[in-house]
């Protein structure tokens, strides 16, 4: 497991992650039904990892979380009034075409955040992900490495209650890979609900603390970690735990 | 970055204000192709600025554009070359008073190897008639212009029917008709002052000249003040009275290309 | 020598004639001020347009591009219509003025500058919409943040702008009238001294526009790519 520094924790936050149910939540495009119907709760502590096969929904689940999508049926329902905050980051981060503080301070002006805090926040953020020297870096220069930690202090300086990622290491080597899963549970540390998505089995394993598995749109199983890894219940999750190649 | 931005935006204001910054007097002539092109406005314009003040502003057209900008109230002043248009305009209404200026003439243009011997012509119409019975190439403004008119009435005198594979149809000013017929080798009729100004030549020579009905009258008009009250009548009486003043008639006889004189003061 | 346009239009350049010289002034202000306008109105244009989804988008987005190749002398009817003493706008007393040089070419220009953006702003939309969305940004949020983030691409548009501004004639002829001294600009001067057969004379202006565009093109192209590299 990977070493945990204790960040500063904002315990009120910690206690009272957001709960996040789908109530018989499906998707369909041109007629075509690419996920669901699927109920679940996701009300642990988590991080909550998103595993299957490519393909198999994960992240459509995402995006109908988030609420980058609607659903065709069902609903999205979080415990608190209202949505919560959320960040979500990307595979490929979407960086704007300017300097990688600028990238922040505009994520911030956006969340009407006030100008004074704007540049204080930001240059927290990026001294926390270990980019301060290059803030005045064209965003779109920086190695993916760096642009996916920007896009994880972009989400930092925001503060999500829940922050989703997809598949955010896949394009990355191994330093960065665990860069980004250490931020991941910084974010987690901090009391924010962790929806990921991953196809790599290590990593679900270093990471989760449950585990929702979908195959062929639906979703298969929503156990803790240990039970998953140990004894999955599915057909679909023991073939995909065993490495075999699942459709 | 917000500076440059700023900078920026300074600078277009400015632009803006400094694009009106005609504060003088003014008026608006709308006035012949012919005249712009010789020169002649270049000439007396400075003149008539120094004496009276008054900015005059030339858009120089053709003589039917040039009516019918002063029928829309679109200019101040009037100075073209069709006698009668101008006669049927103030008897329309449009204008209260017309006046003879000057008078230049027009001359035949043609290839210097001459097909259809307009040389040995002895009057306009004998000339006209040539060129369509050789079936000269023979380029026509074809843009309702006091020229073209003019013109127009020549064919007809001398009994001409018009037909396409000869006579060309520029739709086009003075200047340009020149450089298209220089360029085909056709003739072409032109008022003296546009041909003697004239650069680009190449072939083609003074053919025809001295015909009375040659004779090419310049006019100035005052518009209708019930009509247009809207325009600076006081200003362009003053631009016309000189005109026709002693001062107005010895700066037109004044200019002169290459030494010869183009325009005639007859305003009596 | 005398006859050669190169030879005329170096002399041009080197005498600093001041007639020469107010009339390049007048070019270079009429257009840009026309460019500049058409920008502040065309780029948000074409950025709601790329951003909106409404009854007749399509419509008008066909009309925008086909508007690209209005002809100018149609764009200086128009506006000649409009500003003549017996139009709708004669009261304003713009005709045969600059103003009316720069509103026909804010016509001309303005369908450019929003067709090419909206093109541009779409594409850039494509890929940051999730973020956006993410972020929680409104439509009307989107905008700035994509015309900002097009910056490179929409200077390339504002010079296609300034391109066909610069060149055109018909419009500022008809509503400009040029009038020596007022309403005179390059490529006006250019038809009358070609009216006039000094061939030589209008193509050495013809060259001193032409440097004068390059060298603005040239400008723009630089400052590009310095904050380019600066701001990625």
């Amino acid at each position: 497991m990977t070493s945990l520094h204790t960040p500063c924790l904002d315990t009120s936050v910690l206690l009272t992650p957001p709960a996040l149910s789908f109530h018989g939540v499906s998707f369909s495009h041109d007629e075509k039904l690419l996920l669901g119907p699927c109920s679940f709760t996701l009300d642990g502590i988590g991080p909550t990892l998103v595993m299957g096969p490519n393909g198999a929904g994960k992240s459509l689940l995402l995006r109908l979380a988030h609420g980058l999508l609607s659903p065709t049926q069902g609903r999205v329902v979080w415990s608190n009034e209202g949505a919560p905050r959320q960040a979500m980051v990307f595979q490929q981060p979407v960086l704007l075409r300017r300097s990688a503080l600028a990238n922040l301070t505009h994520a911030l002006a956006v969340n009407n955040v006030s100008r004074g805090q704007r540049v204080k926040l930001a240059h927290e953020a990026l001294d926390r992900f270990g980019l301060s020297a290059c803030r005045h870096t064209p965003a779109r220069v920086l190695s993916g490495g760096q642009q996916q930690r920007l896009a994880l202090a972009r989400a930092w300086a925001l503060s999500p209650q829940v922050l989703f990622l997809d598949e955010p290491t896949s394009a990355l080597d191994p330093a960065a890979i665990k860069a980004v899963e250490a931020a991941v549970l910084d974010f987690h540390l901090r009391g924010t609900r962790i929806v990921m998505t991953t196809h790599d089995l290590h990593q679900a394993r270093r990471l989760a603390g449950d585990v929702l598995f979908l195959s062929g749109g639906k979703v298969r199983e929503h156990t803790p970690a240990q039970a998953f890894f140990n004894s999955p219940v599915s057909r679909e999750a023991q073939a995909f735990v065993a490495g075999e190649l699942v459709e | 970055m917000k500076k440059t931005l700023n900078l920026v935006l300074a600078s277009i204001v400015v632009m803006g204000l400094s694009l009106n910054t005609h504060a003088r007097d003014y008026i608006i002539l709308a006035s012949t192709t012919s005249t712009e092109n010789s020169g002649l406005f270049e000439s007396i314009l400075p003149k008539f600025e120094e004496v009276a003040g008054i900015e005059v502003r030339v858009v120089a057209v053709g003589t039917g554009q040039a009516f019918e900008l002063a029928r829309r109230g679109d200019a101040d002043s009037l100075l073209v070359h069709d006698t009668a248009g101008e006669q049927r305009f103030v008897e329309n209404g449009y204008a209260t008073e017309r006046t003879d200026v000057m008078y230049n003439d027009f001359v035949l243009i043609g290839p210097t190897n001459d097909p259809a011997s307009v040389r040995e012509a002895k009057t306009a119409a004998e000339a006209f008639a040539s060129i369509a019975k050789a079936k000269a190439a023979f380029a026509s403004r074809g843009d309702d212009s006091g020229t073209n008119r003019a013109e127009l009435r020549l064919w007809e005198s001398a009994g001409v029917e018009l037909v396409r594979d000869w006579y060309r149809e520029l739709g086009s000013g003075m200047g340009p008709t020149l450089n298209t017929a220089a360029a085909m080798d056709a003739y072409v009729m032109s008022d003296r002052a546009t041909w003697v100004a004239f650069g680009n030549r190449q072939n083609l020579t003074l053919l025809f000249e001295g015909d009375d009905v040659l004779f090419n009258q310049y006019g100035s008009l005052l518009l209708s003040e019930q009509r247009y009250p809207h325009l600076k009548h006081e200003l362009a009486r003053q631009w016309h009275s000189w005109l026709i003043s002693e001062d107005g008639q010895q700066a037109i006889a004044d200019f002169k290309v290459n030494g010869q004189q183009l325009f005639f003061p007859n305003a009596n | 020598m005398e006859n050669n346009a190169f030879y005329v239009a170096l002399s041009l350049l080197l005498s600093l004639d001041s007639s020469l010289i107010q009339i390049v002034v007048l070019s270079l202000q009429v257009s840009l001020m026309a460019v500049s306008i058409a920008a502040v109105l065309g780029f948000p244009l074409g950025a709601a347009v790329a951003l909106w989804q409404f009854p007749g988008r399509g419509g008008v987005i066909v009309i925008l591009n086909a508007l690209m190749g209005l002809p100018p002398v149609v764009a200086g009817l128009m506006v000649y219509l409009l500003l003549s003493r017996a139009g709708p706008l004669g009261e304003w007393g713009l005709l045969f003025t600059p103003g009316a040089m720069v509103i026909a070419q804010v016509i001309l220009v303005l369908p450019i500058l929003a067709a090419l953006s909206r093109q541009k702003v779409e594409e850039m939309l494509g890929e940051y919409r999730e973020q956006f969305v993410s972020l929680g940004m409104s439509r009307s949020r989107m905008m700035p943040t994509l015309l900002w983030d097009a910056r490179f691409a929409l200077l390339t548009v504002l010079l296609a702008g300034f391109g066909r501004a610069s060149a055109e004639v018909g419009a500022v002829m008809m509503v400009g009238g040029n009038i020596d001294g007022v309403t005179r600009v390059m490529t006006t001067a250019i038809v009358l001294e070609t009216g006039k057969g000094n061939l030589p004379l209008a193509l050495g202006l013809g060259i001193v526009l032409l440097t004068l565009v390059m060298l603005i093109n040239a400008g723009a192209y630089m400052i590009g790519e310095l904050s380019r590299r600066r701001t990625g």
